[in-house]
């Protein structure tokens, strides 16, 4: 097997407030390899996001990362200097979040950002990096992309403005891309041109790819494996198949059963009872508990500890069995 | 047939961008070009039949928004007549006008907006029963708590404020505010897309339950195309302004007639897909402010022949209740 | 290019905390503020007991003394009171002089903010919630009002119509609103856009209704919060007014006034006369503005 290219260890990131300080990642493991597109699925407030910033250190007062070991192609990124982490973000480690505008400049035209992105990185004239540029646009998808490239942002659409936040974030040939959300805020159609231009330089260059999401149906179709939150910790992970096929947490079950695609039309959802639980007042013992049917006395004392299977990793002390029908 | 018991007649909906004073004294004087039309809704039929539930899928800026506030009476149209029970909407007065607007009732999207910050639940709820004095003082409690009731939200909640809830539960209030004056027609417009998916299949769950249980009619707009199957008898999908393929749901999704229907449902992530190879539609949604000739869709449509980009195609009757706008199923296609 | 090194804290402890009682709970945990409220509170206070806690009354002619006339601070009079700020040319108490005028700036202020709310609330509520001409109307005065500098229009009206208590708050009213109206239209177009109020529509509720059940409640916060700052504004015109000899009447006389009328004897060495009314209007004016701020950043109101 080949080495990790991100092995993640009991990460942990807090809040802070007047009154304590509050886990919204709580004991992450995380293991992805060269080439590999691992989906992060999680609802609203289950620690996904402040996950993937915590991988790269972008996590600002209040939030604090407090333990755990992030370690990028054996380099522990935790203990890295302020210097060496800008110079892997950007280049060895990119970053594409939901809203484009958070990395392009508003008052820059795309090419000046562009170019400004590869010499940062590396020793190269203007010249070269235009043309870089201009093939980085094309390549996702961008027409007459030497036009474009004298534009600024505002005269893009939102989709147009994604596909240029992605190329930027192509445009050192990173090994890793942390993909927050990206397409959440897009139409299906767009997000389907998105997710082709992603699967397709993934495969051509062996980048790896994080992508965070709330949507299942969008893992299943771009992820080799997939890792499910709940409360700040990955309550399920593995392939693809193994999860959505032979989910064996019963909030992976309920989540698979809420998706309109699971029932025939018209008949009652598998609804999971409740609301997640605020990060200040998650309950004892396992975190799903007060919306779990599965649960048992245990679950309210003891928080269930990894449990990992050929790969297919849970944290239940009573999963749902093997093979039962969703 | 029977007769619908809600209609949209030939309805449009145009924004004129506001000019400067300047750009209006060229224009008069004939030096610069009148200013764009934004044609949001540009000519739609539409009829709902009572206790069916009617899908109306579309990208954003498609125009389904505009359409859903038009069908409440929210915003007027352009042009074209909106007809509830057999009697255009534009001709109702005083009470009549009130009865529609009251039986029509829209259920909005952003659970955060939707409901006044400062208002306390029940009298968000009761707030058109006391204003009309459509029940006696004393009964209009009552009313609202049953109506809390049944959206499944606690009694005990009644006199919060709806920063106090999740967004879940706010959208149950947004629903039992909307039941409590005794619709018959509800309109929905996206009304689970800002929620969580767990949180989503509660609300589907309820609005499903809610029908059952008053027989109400549904006009369901979202741009998820897995809700809008699993809750529809009958799909409508719009482009630019326009519907361009309306049927029953099973057949729409099943076997989609317009080349657009196809390209949107081939683009829906499912998770019964794995590892797909992604064919996606070429090109952007075009500007509602210059719509291409012909049909709207031809520059993106991998089926376009040269008489799509002339004319235009009409909505017409390929099979018994379904319709496309497409030169592919035209009779005197050659 | 460069990240934006943020991400969104999501501790749902405080979003449950209400607005209110996060600002409360900021201006008592600064100093600065917490010192200001204080003066304040000090200053309101010492107006509403000035008949009961100065020791002379200096509009009664009968109790001043001619002979005790332009006296330091500290000295004895004729009549056996203690001076503690001096006395002016008319023999009157200068701590007296000063409650007194305390009470007609700060009733001079509020009155005209009050006034001018009201008109500047209504005036924007209209032009948001009816668009089209009565907006264009509305907010043309409002550009022409706010086109000029306010001394200039309140010094034009006090000149044709004549000094007085009641025609200073006139102008000040007549100043202020346009600033008002401005704001409370700006919050009301953005609050009108919601869906709530289309709800409202929706449900067939009337115009009135809408504005006053659903608009105002929602959009008159800002306006509120930036009330503390033109209060201070209030006074200040009027004690710029009263200066220049077009405010209040020398009966009535404001803090303004009666640096006015110790500004001759400055330069022959008698400051009290105009020192100590300087520092009352600057400590009052300063504790108003440092107030005002806080609530304004705590509101994130933008004027």
């Amino acid at each position: 097997m080949t080495l990790p290219l991100l092995e993640v260890r009991g990460l942990k990131t807090v809040f802070h407030d007047l009154a304590g300080a509050w886990p919204a990642v709580d004991g992450v493991d995380l293991l992805v390899h060269p080439g590999e597109i691992l989906g992060l699925v999680g609802e609203s407030g289950s620690g996904k996001s402040v996950t993937g910033f915590s991988l790269v250190q972008l996590i600002d007062p209040p939030g604090e990362v407090v333990s755990g070991d992030v370690l990028f192609k054996g380099e522990d990124l935790r203990s890295a200097s302020e210097e060496r982490l800008r110079s892997l973000r950007g280049d060895r480690i990119a970053m594409i979040f939901q809203d484009p505008l958070m990395t392009l400049n508003p008052v820059l035209s795309i090419g000046e950002q562009m170019c400004e992105a590869i010499q940062e990185h590396r020793n190269c004239s203007r010249q070269d990096a235009l043309k870089e540029a201009s093939r980085a646009l094309s390549r996702v998808g961008i027409s007459s992309p030497e036009a474009r490239l004298k534009q600024f942002p505002h005269e893009f659409s939102g989709g147009m403005r994604q596909r240029v936040a992605i190329a930027t974030a192509l445009l050192n040939e990173p090994d890793l891309i942390i993909a927050d959300e990206p397409t959440t805020a897009l139409d299906v159609t767009i997000q389907s041109q998105i997710l082709f231009e992603v699967q397709k330089l993934s495969r051509e260059t062996g980048t790896a790819v994080i992508w965070i999401t709330h949507d299942l149906a969008v893992v299943a179709e771009l992820a080799d494996r997939v890792a499910v939150m709940y409360a700040g910790r990955i309550v399920e992970t593995g392939t693809v198949d193994d999860v959505l096929d032979r989910p064996r947490h019963p909030y992976t079950v309920g989540l698979l059963g809420s998706s309109a695609a699971s029932a025939s039309p018209g008949e009652r959802l598998k609804q999971i009872n409740g609301a997640a639980p605020s990060i200040s007042a998650r309950p004892s013992g396992c975190p799903f508990r007060p919306r779990c049917e599965r649960a048992l006395a245990v679950c309210e004392q003891i928080d269930p500890s990894p449990q990992i299977l050929d790969g297919h990793g849970y944290r239940c002390h009573n999963p749902v069995p093997e093979g039962s029908a969703l | 047939m029977t007769v619908p018991f809600f209609e949209l007649r030939g309805v449009k909906k145009h924004f004129r961008s506001k000019s400067t004073f300047a750009q209006r004294l060229l224009a008069a004087t004939g030096q610069a070009p009148p200013p764009p039309v934004l044609r949001a809704v540009d000519g739609v039929d539409l009829s709902v039949m009572r206790g069916e539930v009617l899908g109306l899928v579309g990208e954003s800026g498609c125009g389904k928004s505009t359409l859903a506030r038009i069908a409440t009476g929210i915003s007027a149209a352009s042009a074209g007549d909106v007809v509830y029970d057999g009697r255009p909407v534009v001709q109702l007065r005083g009470k009549e006008r009130l009865d529609f607007l009251l039986k029509v009732q829209m259920v909005f999207q952003d659970p955060y907006a939707s409901l006044n910050p400062r208002m306390q639940v029940h009298r968000i709820v009761g707030e058109a029963l006391r204003v009309h004095r459509l029940l006696p003082k004393n009964e209009i409690d009552a009313a609202v708590d049953k109506a809390l009731t049944e959206v499944g939200l606690d009694l005990a909640y009644r006199n919060r404020y709806p920063h106090q809830f999740s967004g879940g539960q706010r959208q149950r209030i947004g629903i039992a505010r909307a039941l409590a004056v005794n619709p018959d027609f509800l309109v929905c417009d996206e009304p689970v897309s800002a929620l969580d998916v767990s949180i989503q299949a509660q609300v589907i769950n309820l609005f499903m339950d809610v029908r059952e249980r008053r027989g109400l009619t549904y006009l369901f707009v979202s741009h998820d195309l897995g809700i809008v199957r699993h809750i529809s008898d009958r799909v409508a999908i719009m482009y630019l302004g326009r519907i361009v393929e309306i049927g029953p749901a099973s057949a729409v999704f099943d076997k989609p007639a317009h080349p657009y229907s196809a390209a949107l449902i081939a683009a829906s992530p499912s998770a019964a897909r794995r590892k797909r190879d992604f064919q996606p539609l070429k090109g952007e949604l075009p500007s509602p402010l210059a719509p291409p000739t012909g049909c709207p869709f031809h520059p993106r449509c991998e089926h376009a022949m040269s008489k799509c980009r002339e004319v235009r195609p009409v909505l017409q009757e390929i099979a018994p209740g379904r319709s496309a706008a497409c030169h592919l199923h035209t009779s005197d296609n050659a | 290019m460069s990240l934006s090194k943020s991400v969104a804290p999501v501790v749902a402890a405080n979003a449950d905390t209400p607005l209110r009682t996060k600002v409360l709970r900021r201006i008592r945990s600064r100093p600065t503020t917490r010192g200001a409220v204080i003066l304040l509170g000090v200053f309101v206070l010492l107006a509403v007991l000035a008949p009961l806690i100065a020791p002379q009354n200096p509009h009664d002619l009968a109790s001043l003394s001619v002979m005790d006339n332009r006296l330091e601070p500290g000295s004895r009079g004729m009549t056996g009171i203690t001076y503690w700020l001096g006395t002016d040319a008319q023999g009157r108490d200068m701590l007296s002089a000063i409650l007194y005028g305390l009470r007609t700036s700060l009733l001079v202020g509020l009155l005209s903010s009050a006034g001018a709310l009201a008109i500047g609330i209504a005036a924007g509520l209209f032009a948001a919630q009816f668009g089209g001409a009565v907006d264009a109307a509305i907010m043309r005065v409002v550009d022409f009002m706010l086109g000029f500098p306010s001394i200039l229009i309140a010094l034009v009206l006090l000149a044709s119509i004549g000094r007085g208590v009641d025609k200073v708050i006139i102008a000040i009213i007549l100043v202020q609103w346009a600033q008002y109206a401005r704001l409370m239209r700006a919050a009301a177009l953005v609050e009108r856009r919601k869906e709530y109020i289309e709800a409202a529509v929706n449900f067939g509720l009337p115009t009135p209704h809408i504005m006053l059940a659903h608009l105002l409640p929602n959009s008159v916060g800002s306006v509120l919060v930036v009330t503390t700052i033109n209060i201070a504004g209030a006074i200040t015109l009027e004690a710029t007014l009263s200066f220049l000899g077009v405010g209040v009447p020398v009966t009535q006389p404001s803090l303004g006034l009666l640096i006015a009328n110790g500004f001759e004897f400055l330069l022959s060495g008698e400051y009290w006369i105009a020192a100590f009314p300087g520092i009352a209007l600057v400590l009052l004016i300063m504790s108003l503005n440092l107030v005002g701020d806080r609530l304004r950043r705590s509101f994130n109101v933008r004027t």
